[in-house]
């Protein structure tokens, strides 16, 4: 059970949050002009990686404000966690 | 002969509290403060239970919960029984009852004792061996198998106890209370820590605290004495909460741990009423000290399971903590010095100690003076070969073990005894550490897995990390609590110790017989009836990872999971294979380390407070018209109302033709209602819905359908546009949720330029909807000022209206096909507005309907229910709603997948009318369609989604999804059911008012 320092309301228990998936995937702002295989790329590719992972989170029962984290899978270490629309954070 | 095996008043007896039990039907004595594996063996009872494959007589090994054998069921006779309860760990009360388990008839005399004569045929994988030929008699294999398997009987009511669940948040947590985590915890509060320590035994002080050995001392007084002074002292510390019969089950990430307090279960029979039973703490720590000791291994050599054979741990705990003798003529079988302080201890009392086999050399600690000036025997470089007893064991044969361990020679030596205590060494208990994610290390020259490193967060103290003599384990406690806390100087700096040092090690994984293996049965793992054999023979087939190995031979998937013999499963593979132990790594530790009751789990979630539920505000007058309640999601909604005796399908019939033939009112308070403003508020729906918004008027309403962004329908409802940068829009009732998050994940993360507010508001509003060609009339006795002809109040319009000066908005829809309108008022108000409803509605014969007749109503008319009609593979093309998705707009979210060559093809499954043949059979939702009886194997179409019986037609509809169905029209399929096939014919998902007449009758 994850401790998560949400960056609007600070350390809450994982419980309050919900994981979103992969992290800093946009979606296309054209796209009719994809092809199929372009389109399904967005759609449906997804890492899974050991390592540090850039996900989306929400924090589902408190702000409601949706974030990123980079997390290590291998050991569940947050690395870092920053807002919407930030870079992620360099190694 | 009861007590008689009572050695000394001990102090942690109440000798003058004498308490009755039942085992096995009989009544026994016992003292407060006895476990019932103590007061059992205090009576001479060692048998306690059968082994779960060969039913071989198995007594009581341990005193602790890593017991593998003594696992009985309480209160066998009562339909709350519990079962596979250690004995060893069970605090005897008046009343206690407790029976053996996986035995019958009896403990003494058990038929399933056959399959130890069998025991050559049931090989490691004997089940997956065996029951696969020929293949069509596995049901009848299954029925006897499931017949003999399982330990123990569940109980078959509900439990009637309390559970409770506890936050706890605390700067440091120790978990055990031996020495290390008493000296640890006592320092960490000292120093302004709000401590925690807890321990799974009803007395603090761990192995210690019955120490006898007088060459252990600590400030001139034998540990022991030293440590129950310190134990008196933590009383008076602040900020130290301690919790005795508390076991940590699970240690998640970031130091998150649950653990079971024990509260009432050592209590007697009339005490424990009304009170909680067990709590599951729920700690968040900031920093965690692991001081969990250590477990005393077995020695694994033919024939080693039998009753009275025990750690030599245990009986010294017997003997020095409960005052309870494990036999009259006692053996010890080692391979380290802590088997001789076991001895001692019983020779001290006076008990016979009748030889030491040894299987090192020699040892030149002191301990051993002691045993042989005592004029007790020890046999150097010897093994048992073989144990004579069948209930309890009665001799054992000794011969001379070869230099390299691996076979015997010399002549046999047979000894009589009663009991064996065997000592192979500590395992330190490093599952709690292992579950947090740290990694071990394999130490080779003292073959004990242990910490590879301690953290910021966690650190592992005394013989859990590996520190098994007492100046070694106070040393490096000091140091590793001062670097932890970062603190100066513990109260434990100048500590005089004195100790006994072991130099002479020497370890065996499976000790050698003077008979072939093939013809022996060393035991690994007692519960499961797993024997080095076993391995070999895994190993032989060529299982390598020690996770397979586990799974095939069952080693240490008992409910001990093990904690006695997987050192020693893991030590014969690696000797076997020839890998290194270190490399061949261990199998999983999972929480939880020791049993939870389902009771503690869920705490006080249980009947109504098992979820959350949510009731409308006109939910008083439904239980007062007796409707019935159906689940949707979260919300209790009517269901149907019957009168007096009528079933729920005349019910709805009446209902339903009432709606249809005057009028109708439902509770749709449940849909879910999203308060959408901002300037860009009409920009976004074009985003999130399939058809077109700009150009809505003020006053209107639309119906709107969401796509996934794979082009999956995902929920529909209807939006009101209330102003210029203003629309409400509703969803489903289950959907509700779901679409306010991800219409805020939308706003949040890809059009955060957007100026867009969202606010749920489905708890702000009750909606009574009124339906049928009366309601218009009833609508305008509630709001005479109001025009409802069709000019001023079209269909798909809004009103905002007061009623009784109550603000409502009145929005002309409809679900059912009929002339309808939906009066949405304020919470609070709800009721008061259904009542004034049903009152103005007298005259015309209203009726209010549940959500049955709302899903009949609104199928006859072909609407879909998201979720019901559709399961996530549904576009709207394959609902045949193409009507609703815009060509023109150039983007909403699904619409580029409506053009993937998947989504576009033509024999997808696609939403179709189903009519049958006999129109008075109706289909059962789910069931399958095929177009062929006679062919096998026959490709199932589709299946059906909606089915009723319509009164207004007067025979059964359905809707179905079919492949190919849009061109299937007038076709003839079958639905296979188990008695009969049922004929039907593809027809237009619309059955009823085709013309949409009825809509502004």
């Amino acid at each position: 059970m994850f401790l998560i320092n949400c960056p609007y309301c600070g350390e809450r228990d994982q419980q309050e949050f919900k994981a979103g998936g992969e992290a800093h995937i946009e979606r296309p702002k054209q796209p009719t002009e994809l092809s199929d295989d372009e389109w399904a790329e967005y759609l449906f590719m997804r890492k899974n990686i050991k390592g540090v992972q850039f996900e989306r989170w929400n924090h589902a029962h408190g702000c409601r404000k949706w974030f990123n984290m980079a997390r290590d899978t291998s050991n569940d270490e947050i690395k870092a966690i920053y807002k919407m629309g930030e870079k992620p954070p360099t190694q | 002969m009861t007590q008689n095996l009572r050695v000394k008043s001990s102090e942690f007896i109440d000798e003058t509290n004498r308490i009755s039990f039942k085992f096995d039907g009989k009544t026994y004595y016992g003292f407060k403060g006895d476990t019932l594996a103590s007061a059992l063996i205090a009576n001479n009872i060692h048998l306690v239970g059968r082994s779960f494959k060969y039913h071989r007589p198995r007594g009581i090994m341990t005193s602790g919960s890593e017991e593998p054998n003594a696992i009985v069921q309480i209160n066998p006779n009562s339909n709350i029984t519990e079962p596979n309860a250690r004995a060893t760990e069970i605090e005897i009360y008046e009343g206690l009852e407790a029976s053996s388990q996986n035995c019958w008839p009896s403990v003494n005399f058990d038929i399933g004792g056959i399959n130890n004569f069998l025991a050559p045929l049931f090989p490691a994988g004997f089940y997956y061996k065996t029951f696969m030929w020929p293949k069509s008699f596995w049901e009848k294999y299954e029925f006897l198998i499931r017949h003999s398997a399982g330990l123990g009987k569940s109980p078959n009511t509900r439990d009637p106890d309390i559970y409770d669940h506890r936050n706890i948040h605390c700067d440091v947590l120790v978990v055990g209370a031996g020495i290390s985590g008493i000296l640890a915890a006592r320092n960490a509060a000292k120093n302004n820590f709000k401590t925690l320590l807890l321990d799974e035994k009803n007395e603090l002080g761990g192995s210690t605290i019955f120490e006898a050995n007088e060459d252990n001392k600590i400030n001139n007084n034998l540990a022991s004495e030293w440590l129950k002074k310190e134990i008196n002292e933590l009383k008076n510390i602040k900020n130290l909460e301690i919790k005795t019969r508390t076991s940590v089950a699970a240690y998640h990430q970031y130091n998150y741990l649950l653990a079971r307090e024990n509260l009432t279960d050592h209590l007697d029979k009339k005490d424990k009423k009304n009170k909680i039973r067990q709590r599951l703490l729920k700690i968040r720590a900031k920093k965690v000290i692991l001081a969990t000791g250590a477990l005393e291994r077995p020695l694994i050599f033919n024939n080693n399971d039998r009753p009275g054979i025990m750690l030599s741990s245990a009986i010294k705990k017997y003997s020095n903590f409960y005052g309870v003798v494990c036999g009259t003529k006692n053996i010890f079988f080692t391979n380290n010095d802590s088997a001789y302080e076991s001895a001692l201890s019983l020779h001290n009392k006076g008990i016979k100690v009748e030889a030491v086999i040894d299987i090192r050399e020699n040892s030149d600690a002191k301990i051993i003076k002691k045993i042989s000036d005592a004029g007790i025997k020890i046999y150097w470089s010897h093994t048992i070969v073989d144990t004579k007893g069948y209930k309890r064991i009665s001799s054992i044969s000794i011969m001379r073990l070869s230099n390299d361990g691996t076979s015997v020679t010399g002549s046999k030596i047979s000894i009589s005894c009663d009991c064996l205590g065997i000592a192979g060494g500590w395992t330190p208990a490093v599952h709690l550490c292992t579950q947090s994610g740290s990694k071990l290390t394999f130490d080779e020259e003292r073959k004990i897995f242990i910490p590879k490193a301690d953290t910021k967060e966690q650190i592992s103290v005394g013989s859990c990390g590996g520190d098994f003599e007492l100046d070694e384990i106070i040393k490096n406690l000091n140091y590793k609590l001062k670097n932890f806390l970062n603190i100066n100087k513990t109260d434990f700096d100048s500590i005089a110790l004195e100790n006994d040092h072991e130099t002479s090690k020497r370890n065996i994984w499976l000790l050698p017989s003077d008979q072939s293996i093939g013809k022996t049965k060393p035991f690994v793992d007692y519960q499961n009836d797993a024997t080095a054999k076993d391995i070999k023979l895994a190993l032989r087939e060529g299982f390598r990872s020690i996770e397979h190995v586990k799974r095939y031979t069952t080693t240490g998937m008992g409910t001990d999971q093990g904690k006695l013999g997987n050192m020693h499963a893991l030590g014969i593979i690696a000797d076997t294979a020839g890998v290194k132990m270190g490399e061949l790594g261990t199998t999983t530790f999972r929480p939880p380390y020791t049993p939870l009751t389902f009771g503690t789990i869920v705490g006080r979630n249980v009947g109504k407070f098992f979820d959350t539920f949510r009731r409308t505000p006109m939910n008083d007058w439904h239980i007062k018209n007796k409707a019935e309640f159906e689940n949707v999601g979260q919300w209790k909604r009517s269901w149907y109302y019957p009168k007096e005796d009528e079933t729920m399908h005349q019910a709805v019939q009446r209902e339903s033709k009432a709606a249809r033939q005057s009028a109708g009112i439902l509770d749709a308070s449940t849909l879910g209602k999203i308060d959408i403003q901002g300037s860009d508020a009409s920009e976004f729906l074009n985003r999130v819905y399939t058809n077109a918004w700009s150009k809505l008027a003020i006053g209107k309403c639309r119906y709107g359908l969401m796509l996934n962004e794979d082009g999956m329908v995902y929920d529909d409802g209807v939006t009101t546009r209330l102003g210029e940068n203003h629309y409400i829009m509703t969803t489903t009732t289950g959907g509700a949720a779901n679409v306010m998050g991800k219409l805020e994940d939308y706003l949040q993360t890809e059009w955060p330029e957007l100026d867009v507010y969202l606010t749920s508001v489905t708890d702000h509003f009750a909606t009574a909807s009124l339906c049928g060609p009366n309601s218009k009339k009833i609508l305008n006795k509630i709001i005479p000022d109001l025009d409802l002809s069709d000019d001023n109040f079209p269909h798909m319009s809004f009103k905002e209206v007061l009623i009784d000066k109550i603000k409502c908005r009145v929005m002309r829809i409809s679900f059912t096909g009929e002339l309808s309108y939906e009066i949405n008022a304020p919470a609070s108000y709800g009721e008061a507005i259904w009542e004034k409803c049903i009152e103005a509605g007298k005259e015309f014969n209203i009726t209010p309907y549940g959500t049955e007749t709302m899903h009949l109503l609104r199928a006859e008319k072909g609407f879909i229910i998201v979720g019901q009609d559709t399961d996530g593979t549904m576009t709207p093309n394959d609902l045949q709603m193409d009507w609703i998705v815009s060509k023109k707009k150039y983007d909403f979210i699904g619409k580029r997948s409506l053009y993937r060559s998947d989504t576009m093809k033509q024999n997808r499954k696609q939403l179709v009318g189903l009519l049958t043949e006999d129109p008075n059979i109706v289909l059962e939702e789910g069931a399958q369609i095929v177009s062929e009886l006679n062919q096998k194997p026959v490709e199932m179409l589709g299946h059906v989604t909606s089915s009723y019986f319509s009164p207004n037609l007067n025979k059964s509809i359905a809707l179905a999804v079919v492949k190919d169905g849009k061109n299937m029209r007038g076709k003839k399929l079958f639905i296979p059911m188990e008695n009969k096939n049922i004929s039907v014919t593809v027809s237009n998902t619309i059955f009823f008012d085709e013309e949409n007449k009825r809509i502004n009758a």
